[in-house]
């Protein structure tokens, strides 16, 4: 029995050593490469035409990614990194890693968003979803703080979008963000590890709302026939969700690398995102959006710490968070 | 001949002290007081308490061999056989540790649980036999062991005086086939006087050396009297 | 001759379990550049302690007349419902927490019978959940000790207990609590060590943030701010209260309690009267409590099972594969281990312990660190997978051995080594038939935690290497909530069918 792990270790380093096309290594986060996620297509669709291997490498999260990036330094297989999020940029470029992207910028963001570094490759709205058979479901922070609803939230020391929602309000409210945090403190049921545990709770009806993306409906809809979820709108503005992609300085491959990069946001690539992703793709696609999306609300605000500004806040809206959270 | 040469057990307060020797053949009740030291003596001589001093067989020191190749037999008080193991493969161990046996090996088994009255016993567990019946069973495995010195310590205190008598003719007539010299603790002077010429005294920290049974008995000396009562 | 090498192996091997604990924590510090610990991080250190320390009670509490109840009662179903009852601990954590909403939540069957009843609900979130959950994971395993030790108490002591005409409460007095407390204290410190190390649960059901435990101080330092030095000196925190639990353990523990019976059929009386109801109600009590959730988890599971990816029997084969090697590894280590510590090689427990307390987040990056720049980790994951999984297994399995060990060496072995039985000889015919009982049941349970286990494996995955908690973890991060349900639905019925088979062996090899 013990011989099996040990089989398919050396079965890895047989594939290792019999490829004698050029490998491409892409690092990106498990839910990406799984067999549902946008990273099959996007690999047959590069496999066609680049006449290379494109092998993903995946890491639980966003932030799992960068972290193992940052192990392995210089000496990283990665050509490129597909899947870190805004709110990790600064930290991303601060490693020194990462080289410019030599894309021209997308533009199906709501802002103008341009980063020599690191290329957007789909993005979305934070939200709170919630059932449509929720009556009055808030339209503010305020309201919700008002209101009696419970909500699930994911922790923003664990978790990308328990960081957005920290990032959300501190950019809604500013200095009054802690003043918000404790009116939202008798409507937190719980606070997760991940966005997985959060959604989860809110589908076995632990809470009336769950802290997710105002595409997360649309999954329902499209995949379930289900149109029975709802993301509420918020009239202080939604905070983004930026995916970005960056190349790696030390990649061997650099000009696959280029090509890739060029790919991920070339209409083929992006048309996959909607559907596999669930989020919107960072260029217009020239047959639009799949049907299903149009139902999704959208936010007339959008809101986006600037990466050194979101950079620098970090660490203390968290510790706001915490503190308003734990009295 | 078995020669305990200024032999000292120490174990925290405990002291006991023993310098004599025995002939090959003998066999030798060890009789004294509770907690006076005679089942520690045994363990002694049968590896498992450190001593200095040396214990030596037909002038051979014992010492720096482990339980398992002195040549020696020990029955002990209880746990003489594995429960989880056949009376067959608790027998076979004296045989072979390692219970590889043969045809032979098997054939020899079972002669010797014909000879201590369990013929056709062998397939049972210790657990579906009475406490005589565990008793033969032991001595049967230390008849098979054939060594030299055979050591009991009190393994048929809990039969009664019928049953005892009886187990203690069985080791008589067993020592006397393999010619085996036998110490024996006990606590009945009437085992002491059927069974051994020699009777080790110990009390007040010393195994005295061995002196004839009679004599000693015909004769106590102080502790002896108080410990019998008289 | 044969213990010397014993004893040089046991002594190599409990270096090997240190360097993986330890040695994974230094090479993350080594890493470091910054050495501090954060402002939160003292907050987390009395939650961690707290909740564990809770747990660990309460769970040692409520096993007591659960274990009794077992010992002394025969019915029919009584062997199936002792090892259903294992059930709970081979949970992955997350399937658990799912599962026990399922019953606690504001959905669930509890609330709705309080709101029929007209009462306020029941919220399962705070601390009391996080020791609700933890009791729901934990109280089987010390259930299962203390029934062991129950079995242990021969038979002929029971009946002189009744020969004198001593009444339960004496009973319990004289044999019943001498055995318990042998038993308790590495009980209680194998669920605090558990506890100590708690992530999802205490996340998940504390709340808030005001439930952080050292765990997530250590998942933020290392993933989020990528702070080597805090994750090691969080992890030295960690090692520091496991080994001053251990050697708390280690002196309250009296020794050997109980000479050896015969193996008789029979041991604990079975008194009449209203002690039959309260055992019958503690049984019932329990196995609405732990049976209730994995009950859930059973439907909830049953709708997708139709609908599962492919890739599901890969990973299942793979999984059932790592984890069989891994729960072999692990008892022949946990075996040499307590035989060692029986020799008198005690430094060993402590050694044996360590994983317990170890992050299997800090160990997995020391490992990745160790080996990234000579090796590719995705060539690794398997092994390294396997060989971390086999040392987090590890103190289960020891703390079961351990004490039967002892017990073994008190009874026999004196007439072993009279017999010249050493070596290989005495395991094969005496170590091996005399501890079948707790080393089936413990490579069971090492199995079956190999298979739930997604620490190392994240890490190191490649594409070919997905196991199938790492599957089950991917789908619900896809909204796919009911294959992910399925998946942990065949997930949970392959640890207990492993559990199962090796406890039945290990029953079955103890009986002949």
């Amino acid at each position: 029995m013990k011989t099996i792990p040990l089989a398919a270790g050396f079965a890895c380093l047989a594939t290792l050593a019999a490829a004698d096309t050029p490998v491409l290594d892409v690092y990106t986060y498990d839910s990406f490469a799984a067999e549902w996620g946008p990273g099959p297509a996007i690999e047959k669709g590069f496999e066609a035409t680049c006449g290379c291997d494109l092998r993903f490498v995946t890491a639980g999260d966003g932030a799992a990614l960068l972290a193992r990036v940052q192990l392995e330094g210089a000496a990283s297989a990665a050509d490129v990194v597909v899947g870190i999020d805004t709110n990790l940029t600064a930290a991303a470029r601060a490693t020194g890693l990462f080289a410019p992207h030599g894309q021209p910028a997308v533009t199906g963001l709501p802002m103008a968003y341009d980063d020599a570094d690191f290329l957007p490759f789909d993005w979305g709205w934070f939200a709170f979803v919630h059932n449509k058979t929720l009556a009055n479901p808030p339209k503010s922070f305020e309201e919700l703080a008002a209101s009696d609803l419970k909500i699930v939230i994911e922790d923003p020391r664990s978790s990308t979008p328990g960081l957005g929602l920290v990032m959300w309000v501190k950019a809604a409210y500013g200095d009054r963000a802690a003043e918000i945090w404790a009116g939202l403190k008798d409507n937190i049921v719980t606070v997760t590890p991940g966005w997985s545990e959060a959604y989860g709770l809110f589908l076995e009806g632990e809470a009336d709302m769950v802290l997710s993306y105002t595409t997360s409906p649309a999954y329902h809809l499209i995949a379930e026939s289900d149109d029975s979820k709802a993301a509420a709108a918020f009239g202080e503005g939604h905070y983004m969700q930026v995916e970005v992609a960056g190349k790696l300085a030390a990649s061997d491959q650099p000009a696959l690398a280029d090509a890739f990069l060029a790919y991920l946001v070339s209409d083929a690539a992006q048309n996959v995102i909607p559907t596999t992703n669930w989020m919107y793709p960072a260029n217009p696609l020239t047959a639009g959006l799949p049907k299903g999306f149009e139902t999704l609300i959208q936010p007339e605000k959008s809101l986006l710490m600037a990466q050194d500004e979101a950079g620098a806040l970090r660490d203390a809206a968290v510790a706001e968070w915490q503190a308003a959270l734990a009295k | 001949m078995l020669r305990l040469d200024r032999v000292e057990i120490s174990q925290g307060t405990f002291r006991l002290t023993a310098d004599w020797q025995v002939s090959a053949g003998e066999k030798v009740a060890v009789i004294g007081p509770s907690g006076a030291g005679k089942s520690t003596l045994l363990m002694a001589l049968a590896g498992f308490v450190p001593y200095a001093g040396k214990v030596l067989w037909q002038g051979g020191d014992l010492g720096p061999m482990p339980p398992g190749e002195r040549p020696l037999s020990i029955l002990f008080q209880d746990q003489n056989l594995f429960p989880h193991l056949t009376v067959a493969q608790n027998l076979g161990l004296g045989i072979s540790p390692r219970l590889s046996l043969g045809a032979e090996d098997h054939a020899r088994i079972e002669t010797t649980l014909q000879r201590v009255g369990l013929g056709g016993m062998g397939a049972r567990k210790p657990g579906q036999l009475s406490g005589g019946q565990i008793g033969r069973a032991a001595l049967a495995r230390a008849l098979l062991r054939a060594r030299s010195i055979l050591l009991l310590d009190e393994p048929f205190a809990a039969l009664g005086p019928a049953l005892k008598a009886e187990m203690l003719d069985l080791v008589a007539e067993t020592a006397a086939e393999t010619g085996a010299t036998v110490l024996m603790v006990t606590h009945d002077p009437a085992d002491a006087r059927r069974f051994a010429g020699l009777t080790v005294l110990v009390e007040a920290g010393i195994a005295h050396a061995p002196q004839p049974t009679a004599d000693l008995f015909a004769n106590p000396p102080p502790a002896l009297q108080a410990y019998l009562g008289q | 001759m044969a213990s010397r090498a014993g004893q040089i192996s046991a002594a190599l091997l409990g270096l090997a379990v240190a360097a993986l604990t330890l040695g994974s924590a230094a090479m993350t510090a080594g890493h470091a550049t910054d050495w501090s610990l954060g402002p939160a991080d003292g907050a987390a250190l009395r939650f961690t302690l707290l909740q564990a320390a809770l747990s660990a009670a309460v769970s040692g509490v409520l096993a007591i007349p659960l274990a009794r109840a077992l010992a002394r009662r025969r019915f029919p179903g009584r062997s199936l419902l002792i090892r259903l009852l294992a059930a709970p601990f081979l949970l992955p954590v997350v399937v658990a927490v799912l599962g026990l909403l399922a019953v606690f939540g504001r959905a669930g069957p509890v609330n709705a019978a309080l709101a029929a009843a007209g009462l306020p609900p029941l919220s399962i979130y705070g601390l009391h959940g996080v020791v609700i959950a933890h009791v729901f994971l934990n109280l089987p395993l010390v259930t299962r000790m203390l029934l062991q030790g129950w079995q242990a108490i021969p038979a002929e002591r029971f009946r002189l207990a009744e020969a004198l005409g001593m009444p339960p409460p004496s009973q319990f007095r004289h044999l019943e609590w001498p055995m318990l407390r042998s038993l308790l204290p590495g009980a209680f410190a194998t669920v605090f060590l558990l506890c100590l190390t708690s992530f999802a649960v205490a996340l998940t059901l504390g709340g808030g943030p005001k439930a952080s435990t050292l765990e997530l101080a250590i998942y933020q330092a290392l993933r989020f701010d990528f702070d080597l030095g805090r994750a090691a000196l969080l992890a030295a925190v960690q090692f520091g209260l496991c080994a001053a639990v251990t050697l708390a353990t280690l002196r309250l523990t009296p020794g050997g309690v109980f000479g050896p019976g015969v193996d008789r059929a029979g041991g604990v009386s079975s008194p009449p009267g209203w002690r039959h109801g309260a055992d019958a109600l503690a049984i019932g009590l329990a196995v609405a409590f732990l049976l209730g959730p994995l009950l859930a988890v059973m439907l909830r599971g049953l709708p997708g099972l139709a609908g599962l990816p492919l890739t599901v029997w890969p990973a299942l084969g793979r999984s059932v594969a790592l984890s069989i090697a891994s729960a072999l590894l692990a008892s022949t280590a946990a075996l040499t281990l307590a035989l060692a510590v029986t020799r008198g090689q005690s430094w060993l427990e402590i050694a044996a312990m360590l994983p317990l307390s170890a992050s299997g987040l800090v160990m997995g990056t020391g490992l990745f660190l160790a080996v990234h720049p000579t090796i590719s980790p995705e060539s690794l994951a398997l092994p390294v997978t396997l060989m971390v999984n086999a040392t987090m297994a590890l103190p289960y399995l020891f703390r079961l051995l351990l004490p039967e060990a002892r017990a073994l060496r008190a009874d026999y072995g004196r007439l072993s080594e009279s017999l010249g039985l050493t070596g290989v000889a005495r395991l094969r015919l005496v170590t091996l038939p005399r501890l079948a009982r707790p080393l089936g049941f413990g490579t069971g349970l090492a199995a079956a935690l190999s298979m739930g286990d997604l620490g190392v494996i994240a890490l190191f995955a490649g594409e070919r290497t997905e196991t199938l908690p790492l599957l089950v973890q991917r789908l619900m991060g896809a909204y796919r909530m009911e294959a992910a349900a399925a998946a942990a639905l065949v997930l949970v019925a392959a640890s207990f069918a492993l559990f199962w088979a090796f406890d039945r062996w290990g029953a079955a090899r103890a009986a002949t």
